[in-house]
Order: structure tokens, then C-alpha cells, then sequence
């Protein structure tokens, strides 16, 4: 596998936990940029990027459009757009909600995968509805790693159930193993690349 | 001789990306609409989107669709012009339009608003109200451009459904709007019929961002949720229109997350609202 360049975590129902479980765990010298995808209301309040920054040693914030990806920045992608991945940068977009969901997960993995091939890890976490399977089976149709919560362990399993089902991922792990397979794929792959 | 082919993933998508390229170019060269800066996520998915409900399997395909069948243009004209719109749209930007940035406006004899990619009209109806609100709109004229003419032609009806109106009232109150939101229109069949008299000094008219020039000069521009849509050399193109277009200290307001940051113009502008992402020239 080449380096990975591009971490996409998609989460909705009780991902707020589970994403700062996540974002909490990553090492200051995280070498790979981040896109966060977490199903909310519209009208909420921007409080995510704050909420997940609070006692993590990676900077997060919220994405504006054409955010630079940079090694170690989480970027969180905000209520009421679709965020894009280009090619070192994240773009916005206001188009229709797919599958009642904006910013939509499927969106934000589907354009990992296109602009990054098999540099792409993508993340699907905790929540209700399919959001995410489609997206995934699209990194693995890629050649990227696909990493899918234990629905077991997962506050609701109906999402990472659907992924695993749609993408066969390479990785099924507990909550609490995922950061440290990101930092495991990681730093292999910064290995692989320069060696 | 065999030649070499390459069914690596990567060499997939790199052939994707070629398919695509061509397919703009061809696009510009028949029809003359220029989509080649636009951000290329959102557009591929949007292709793709036409090519799949046009029954077809590749980009290539499409194009020769496209170029020999111009209906099938108009159809992907209709994919790529983005019409997601709301009136009222971002309670606090129009909060701050009205309470921060008219009052500005108010020592102009006559003042010139441009809201650029207006699609079906709904922002151009919020600026109207807010204008007569602020006593501004007998000496205002809303230049009001979009580059697909199907959605300037439903703005110009000032029509619109009414079961959405609901959701506008709501917009309009959460913005500090302190009339009664029905005064501005009026009940027929299933639309909601805007006063013409608001919408009287407006100039609906084709224009194209991507390849059109500066047509006046204006006061205001409205340009929101439209800029994300293109790269960045194309967003600097069209930041230089509106900076080309906009008085000395006029105000510019771009969509909540977009921002002048970065770009060619930045040095040349102030934050009036930083928050709402509406700027003001320095001179």
C-alpha cells in the first residue's frame, strides 16, 4: 500500500463520542490530514471543531472552503455542506442532501477515493441510518483501507453494519482500537514510502 | 503492436480525468459555457450524474452525447447550475445585511446591488424587503445575474411555492425582520406571488461569472454559496470581477464559508462582518 495521505471518519448517531474518543487518541505528530464527517442539524451550533479540540494534541477546526489538507490538522466538515476532498484541499458544497444528509458521508468518502486512490483511509463509526457504505465500498474499490467500528461495540449499529456489509472492510475493531490502527497504517506506510 | 494497457486503479482514474478534461473542453467549444475551472468534485459527481441517467458508462460517452445532441446539453445545464437556495437563507447574514450594511448605503443618492448566481431569485426577494425596510428601495436597483437562463426566467415570475413559505417566514423573523412576512405576497393556487412592486427595480440578465466582464459598477455584491463551486484560479477570476464592479469602500458579501483569505484580493479589503464573511474595500 502507498503512504496513506488522507484519513475520512464519517460518524452520525453517537458520534460524538466516538469521534473525540478517536481525535483524543491521535499523537501531536499525527502525520496524515484529517476530514471528519459528523451528521448534524442544520441550525446547530458551531461547537463541533471546539468540542473535539478540547484534550486532543492534534489542532482541529472547522473546514471553510478550500482548506488546505495539512499532516496532524483535523478538519471538520460544517452542518449544512457537503464537504469534497480534492486533491489538497477540502471543498464546500451546498447541493441537495444525499440520503437526507448534508454534509453527507458517501459525498466526502466517494471524493477521498477519487482524488486519493488507495491513499485513502476511511473511517465509518456509530449511527442510525447507511450513510457511509457506498462511500467505502468506493475506497476499497479503490485500493484503500477501510476501517468500520465493531457494530457491537458502536452506540448504534445499523451504519457501521451497513459498511461492513457494502465495503468488506479490512479492519472491524472496538472503538477504542481504531486510533491506534490509524497511527499503525500510518507511520507503515510513511515507512514503505521512503524505504 | 500491442499496446500498453494499463487497468492499474490509478491508470483508471488518470483516464477518468482525461475523459473529463475533454469533455469540458468540447463543452466550450460548442456551446461556449465554461465549466474548465470549476472545482472538480463537485463537477465529476455531477457528470456522472448525467451520464448515468442519460444510460451511459463513461465521461467519453457523455460527450458524445453532449456534442451532438444540444438538448442533452440544456439537461446538463440544468445538473450544473446549482439551485439550492432559500430566502432569508443564514438568519445572522441577513441580520447583518441589514442592520450593518444598509445603514452604510443610506448616504448614496442611489444605490446598486449585484447578487451574482442568483439562481431562481430567492435571495434577490430577501434583499428587496430588507432594502424597503430600510426606506432604500425607491432609489435601489438589484442587478440580479445568473448564467442559465432557465432559473433567471422562474426569478423574473416572482412566483414562488408556497409550501416552502413556511420555512421563509421563520428565516425572515429569525433575521430581525419585524413586518408581517405575508404582507409581501400573495395567495394563487399553490405559489406564493411576490409583490411586483418590490421586485420592480430589478434587472434579471444572463451573465457568466466564468467568462463574462464587469457591467457596472455596484455599491453591493451578493455573491453566496456560489464561489465554492469553483477552483481557485477561478475564484480569484471573479473576485477580480467583483472588485473591478464594486464602488470605493463598497461592500462585498460572500457565503458563510467562503472568505477572501488566501486569495489574490485580500489585501484590499477590510472585514465588516467577519463572521458573515462580508467585506469592505479599503478604497
Amino acid at each position: 500500500m502507498s503512504a496513506p495521505r488522507i484519513v475520512v471518519i464519517g460518524a452520525s448517531l453517537g458520534g460524538l463520542h466516538a469521534v473525540g474518543t478517536i481525535i483524543r487518541a491521535l499523537p501531536a505528530d499525527f502525520g496524515c490530514p484529517v476530514l471528519v464527517v459528523q451528521h448534524r442539524a442544520e441550525s446547530a451550533p458551531e461547537l463541533l471543531a471546539g468540542l473535539l479540540a478540547h484534550e486532543s494534541r492534534v489542532t482541529v477546526c472547522e473546514a471553510q472552503d478550500k482548506t488546505v489538507l495539512l499532516p496532524g490538522r483535523v478538519l471538520v466538515a460544517p452542518a449544512g455542506y457537503h464537504a469534497l476532498v480534492e486533491p489538497g484541499h477540502v471543498s464546500l458544497s451546498t447541493e441537495a442532501e444525499v440520503r437526507f444528509s448534508r454534509p453527507s458521508i458517501d459525498v466526502a468518502l466517494e471524493t477521498a477515493a477519487s482524488a486519493y486512490g488507495p491513499a485513502v483511509i476511511g473511517v465509518v463509526l456509530t449511527g442510525a441510518n447507511e450513510d457511509g457504505a457506498h462511500g467505502l465500498a468506493c475506497v476499497r474499490r479503490r485500493g484503500g483501507l477501510a476501517i468500520v467500528q465493531d457494530p457491537a461495540t458502536a452506540e448504534r449499529a445499523a451504519m457501521p453494519a451497513a459498511a461492513i456489509a457494502a465495503a468488506a472492510p479490512q479492519w472491524v475493531l472496538p472503538l477504542e482500537r481504531i486510533a491506534e490502527r490509524l497511527v499503525a497504517e500510518t507511520t507503515t506506510g510513511a515507512r514503505e514510502a521512503t524505504g | 503492436m500491442a499496446l500498453p494497457v494499463d487497468t492499474h486503479p490509478d491508470a483508471e482514474a488518470e483516464l477518468e480525468r482525461l475523459e473529463l478534461d475533454l469533455l469540458l473542453e468540447g463543452i466550450h467549444q460548442r456551446y461556449g459555457y465554461d465549466f474548465r475551472g470549476y472545482a472538480r468534485a463537485s463537477l465529476r459527481r455531477r457528470l456522472w450524474r448525467r451520464a448515468t441517467l442519460e444510460g451511459l458508462r463513461s465521461l467519453s460517452g457523455l460527450q458524445e452525447r453532449i456534442l451532438h445532441d444540444p438538448r442533452a446539453m440544456e439537461r446538463l445545464l440544468g445538473d450544473l447550475s446549482i439551485n439550492v437556495t432559500e430566502m432569508f437563507r443564514d438568519a445572522a447574514c441577513h441580520g447583518a445585511l441589514r442592520d450593518t450594511v444598509l445603514p452604510l448605503l443610506r448616504t448614496h443618492p442611489f444605490v446598486r446591488v449585484w447578487v451574482a448566481g442568483c439562481s431562481t431569485g430567492e435571495e434577490v426577494v430577501s434583499i428587496a424587503i430588507s432594502l424597503r425596510e430600510r426606506g432604500l428601495l425607491d432609489r435601489a436597483l438589484i442587478y440580479a445575474t445568473d448564467f442559465d437562463a432557465e432559473v433567471l426566467a422562474q426569478a423574473r415570475t416572482g412566483a414562488f411555492p408556497l409550501e416552502r413559505i413556511q420555512g421563509y417566514t421563520r428565516n425572515y423573523l429569525d433575521a430581525g425582520g419585524v413586518e408581517s412576512f405575508s404582507s409581501y405576497y400573495s395567495v394563487s393556487a399553490n405559489s406564493a406571488v411576490f409583490d411586483p412592486e418590490l421586485l420592480s427595480d430589478v434587472v434579471y440578465a444572463q451573465h457568466n461569472l466564468a467568462t463574462d466582464g464587469s457591467f457596472n459598477e455596484f455599491h453591493l455584491v451578493v455573491c453566496r454559496n456560489v464561489l465554492i463551486y469553483f477552483g481557485r484560479e477561478l475564484q480569484d477570476r471573479v473576485l477580480g470581477l467583483f472588485d473591478a464592479s464594486l464602488v470605493r469602500r463598497g461592500v462585498l458579501a460572500l457565503g458563510r464559508k467562503e472568505t477572501l483569505h488566501g486569495t489574490a484580493v485580500e489585501d484590499r479589503y477590510e472585514p465588516l462582518v467577519e463572521a458573515e464573511r462580508i467585506y469592505r474595500r479599503r478604497s
